[in-house]
């Protein structure tokens, strides 16, 4: 599989990004550059047109990926998750999965199922309660070889892990003095669903985010959530994927051919003129929805889903910043220490000369989530709010 | 039943075991529902089976794949509901209002082989041959040296911390000897005798401890915190007991291929408290992994005496509340260690289970350099302990009886270790430190935008201020 990605097909995909990559040795499969626009000027003749597809946009009306290359087929969110994960374990005979109820019944969002019929109950394993230890257990198994996926049944739940993810999942492979890699993913639902109580409701970006050695990265969309838990796979580094409890059920079309997406890149997702706004995961419908009264208004927003949430990638929303100068930051997690907070900052601290406005970001407020739906509902960011913000943005 | 029992190699001769000790049924292995390759559904077993058109879970698999439904029904007829075929097993009743017992009557039993004038007690032993033996000494008294001239380095201030074996020289050192090379070994931080049998060099613990250019860890980690893959030695973390899963988790990877070796993991008393000790003892049991659980009970976690630690009796009574063997062993006699952890090792890979093993011995040194423990013990008990119950006194004795080591050898040994400890240190000492590119490499595989730019901005720092500080360097 290996060898129908070209080394040179990745090192000519690089020349598109100098600045960003130039120390930046990528490994030797095509990684999806994701461009919103259809390609005009910036055709690379060498990539292979054959085997994988050359578009990497994610709409939810439009696909010209689908387009361009054979009809795809349509999934659900899950079943992309699902259908990355069985090609990866396909691929390869060390990935395998770990976490509660993840065998025979399939994963608690079904994400593995069918999975443990396939590959046995070894290589999906059913663990005991202890989310700490079963990560411990995967921490072990990567340094060893094996390329675990360890699922937390709701992300709230891997704060129990925390100790393990960040001191040995996140250090061991510098610690030992990169003698030992941890090759992990550790994924799961998270963010606010439909009235699943506070414990359940948690958003695990913001307390993992300073972890040094970890990379994490937040699926939204069927194409990018496959593309994403493939690329998490094949990564040396952990990874934690981000999934949220109400967007499993999205429906798309997607390639039926093989496909990867970068880890370390934001997706553009509508461009525009007037204002950027940054957001991830379910934010990014409600920004979308917020985009067309926006669009109705006449606005023009560029709606960009920035995916990589450690590293950022700054280069994509740097030339944002420096078309618009105007940004806005729209996500679930609270206020005080969450992903927005630390985008601003670096947004802050690098493009500074290219707003116009200070940035402004929307973010859930500081509390823990109610269970009663009216109350749960304004915890979390509505169109409306994003509509009135940019509209003061842009004054 | 019997179609899983030929797929399922590995797992026979422990089902056949569990089978005829529990008498009629077998419900509690999960062997028989756990396979690498045949999935549960497609396979002619099925049939045999008979799970009442419902997805095998475990639970039904389990209770299908051992009692027929007409024979459930005349268990429950004859015996007069004697006993009951409940989830997790058939489990007997009984009239009488009777708790456990809290400890057992007596403590459990501890292996020794040798006393303390080195003298064998018993010849259910395993036997080693002269070579192996006189090299354990050796090396038990390396590791003595390394650790007295380690310590004192620290004292002088010449490293910042470290942190000493004393008194379980044999647990180290016999315990190693009786591992293959290919056994991945999890240690806690008391286990660097295990990393100098396996051949890693003085030069490179003194390397580590100084954290220069040498350093197989580059610079990153505390003394005394040794890693090293090619010795199958994983990188000592200062978290407790997080190392028990990793030690489980690597376990499931060998079981997975297949593969002729084990893991072991050492762990304190102290550690025995935590959740991943528990979870870890639970998963490896579970899981059937071919994981040793070497529990090195010293009597002392930091200030912490065993007695606030656990109310168990130690820690291998708590082997079979999770369903795995244990043994308790003298930590100070070589060759019980040596015994057990080949027993052991040999039980973990051919019936792919967990063991655990506990070896009672004494913490003849402090904590570590951070601690004095003559503030929370007598040091009478401390002094008696180090001179009645050393494990290297009294395994020398036993060699000499053999004929096998002798006075003079000892000097001689002594002087040379010392020596090469020092010079090591002095290598080490003398050596560059890592470059602060160091501070940047190994956090992901490739440096992120991010770190690129934060080293960028280092580098611009030590450069403007050259003069402030002339020693760093990238």
């Amino acid at each position: 599989m290996a060898a129908s990605f070209g080394v040179s097909s990745a090192a000519v995909a690089l020349a598109d990004h100098a600045v960003k990559s130039s120390a930046f040795p990528l490994p030797s499969l095509t990684v999806i550059r994701s461009e919103a626009r259809p390609i005009s000027g910036r055709v690379n003749r060498s990539r292979k047109a054959g085997k994988i597809s050359t578009h990497a946009v994610a709409a939810q009306t439009e696909n010209p990926a689908s387009a361009a290359s054979k009809p795809g087929h349509e999934v659900l969110l899950f079943e992309a998750l699902r259908e990355g994960l069985e090609e990866e374990m396909e691929r390869d005979p060390r990935v395998c999965i770990f976490g509660e109820d993840v065998g025979h019944y399939g994963g608690s969002y079904k994400v593995s199922k069918g999975l443990a019929d396939k590959y046995g109950d070894l290589r999906v394993l059913d663990t005991p309660i202890a989310e700490n230890s079963f990560t411990g257990m995967a921490v072990g198994a990567a340094m060893t070889g094996l390329r675990p996926v360890v699922e937390g049944m709701n992300m709230g739940f891997l704060l129990l892990a925390f100790n393990q993810i960040s001191d040995n999942c996140g250090m061991l492979h510098y610690t030992s003095g990169g003698q030992f890699t941890i090759p992990t993913v550790i994924r799961g639902p998270g963010g606010v669903g439909r009235q699943l109580g506070a414990e359940h409701s948690q958003r695990l970006e913001s307390y993992f985010q300073s972890i040094p050695g970890i990379q994490m990265v937040a699926c939204s969309t069927p194409y990018n959530a496959k593309g994403l838990m493939k690329a998490a796979i094949r990564s040396e580094n952990p990874v934690v994927l981000f999934e949220h409890v109400l967007l499993y059920n999205l429906k798309e079309r997607i390639p039926d051919e093989e496909y990867v997406v970068s880890l370390e890149e934001a997706e553009m997702v509508r461009p525009g003129e007037h204002v950027t706004i940054l957001t991830y995961s379910r934010m990014r419908y409600h920004v979308m929805q917020a985009a067309k009264t926006l669009v109705n208004k006449g606005y023009d927003p560029e709606v960009i889903d920035i995916r990589s949430l450690k590293p950022f990638d700054l280069y994509t929303i740097g030339n944002s910043v420096k078309k618009t100068h105007k940004v806005l930051i729209v996500e679930e997690c609270m206020r005080t220490g969450g992903i927005g907070a630390s985008l601003t900052a670096a947004i802050n601290e690098n493009f500074n000369d290219y707003l116009d406005a200070p940035i402004v970001c929307l973010s859930s407020q500081d509390v823990p989530t109610p269970y009663a739906g009216t109350l749960e509902e304004w915890t979390v960011v509505q169109p409306a709010q994003i509509v009135t913000a940019v509209e003061h943005l842009c004054r | 039943m019997a179609l899983y029992l030929s797929k399922s190699g590995k797992f026979l001769p422990h089902f056949i075991t569990k089978m005829s000790s529990l008498g009629m049924i077998n419900l509690s292995s999960l062997g028989s529902c756990l396979s690498q390759n045949p999935p549960l559904l497609t396979e002619d077993g099925r049939t045999s089976y008979a799970a009442p058109g419902n997805d095998p879970t475990h639970f039904v698999c389990r209770r299908f794949g051992s009692v027929k439904a007409d024979k459930l029904a005349s268990i429950s007829t004859n015996a007069d509901s004697q006993l009951l075929n409940f989830p997790g097993g058939v489990v007997k009743f009984t009239p009488e209002l009777k708790f456990l017992s809290d400890a057992p009557e007596e403590r459990i039993h501890c292996y020794r082989v040798l006393d303390e004038s080195g003298h064998l007690l018993t010849s259910d032993f395993v036997e080693i041959d002269k070579d192996i033996a006189v090299r354990m000494y050796k090396e038990m008294v390396m590791l003595q040296t390394v650790d007295t001239i380690f310590y004192e380095a620290q004292r002088q201030g010449r490293i910042s911390f470290y942190v000493t074996a004393m008194g379980e020289e044999a647990i180290n050192i016999a315990s190693a000897a009786a591992l293959s090379m290919d056994d991945f070994v999890f240690p806690q931080y008391r286990e660097a005798g295990v990393l100098l049998w396996r051949g890693f060099g003085l030069q490179d613990l003194a390397n580590q401890c100084f954290g220069n250019i040498g350093d197989n860890c580059k610079g990153r980690q505390m003394p005394a915190h040794y890693g090293s893959k090619k010795h199958n030695y994983f990188t000592v973390a200062s978290t407790v007991a997080t190392q028990i899963p990793h030690a489980v988790g690597a376990a499931y990877s060998l079981k997975m291929e297949g593969r002729d070796a084990c893991t072991i993991t050492y762990f304190g008393d102290g550690g025995t408290s935590t959740g991943d000790f528990h979870a870890a003892m639970n998963f490896a049991a579970v899981l059937e992994a071919p994981v040793i659980l070497f529990c090195r009970n010293n009597g002392w976690a930091i200030s912490t005496p065993v007695s606030d630690q656990f109310r168990s009796d130690g820690i291998v009574v708590r082997g079979q509340a999770y369903g795995i063997r244990g043994i308790r062993v003298d930590g100070n006699d070589a060759l019980a260690v040596f015994s057990a952890v080949h027993t052991a090792r040999k039980m973990a890979i051919s019936e792919s289970r967990p063991v655990l093993i506990e070896a009672l011995t004494y913490r003849a040194g402090h904590h570590s350099t951070s601690d004095d423990s003559s503030k929370y013990r007598p040091i009478e008990e401390i002094e008696w302990w180090r001179a009645a119950q050393d494990p290297v006194g009294r395994f020398r004795k036993w060699l000499e009886m053999q004929g096998w080591w002798s006075c003079e050898s000892d000097t001689e040994l002594r002087g040379w270790a010392r020596q090469e400890v020092l010079n090591a240190i002095q290598v080490a000492e003398k050596a560059e430190k890592p470059g602060l590119r160091e501070i940047f490499t190994d956090v992901y595989d490739v440096p992120p935008s991010n770190l690129r730019d934060q080293e960028k901005s280092l580098r611009q720092t030590v450069q403007r201020h050259q003069r402030d500080y002339p020693h760093f360097q990238f």
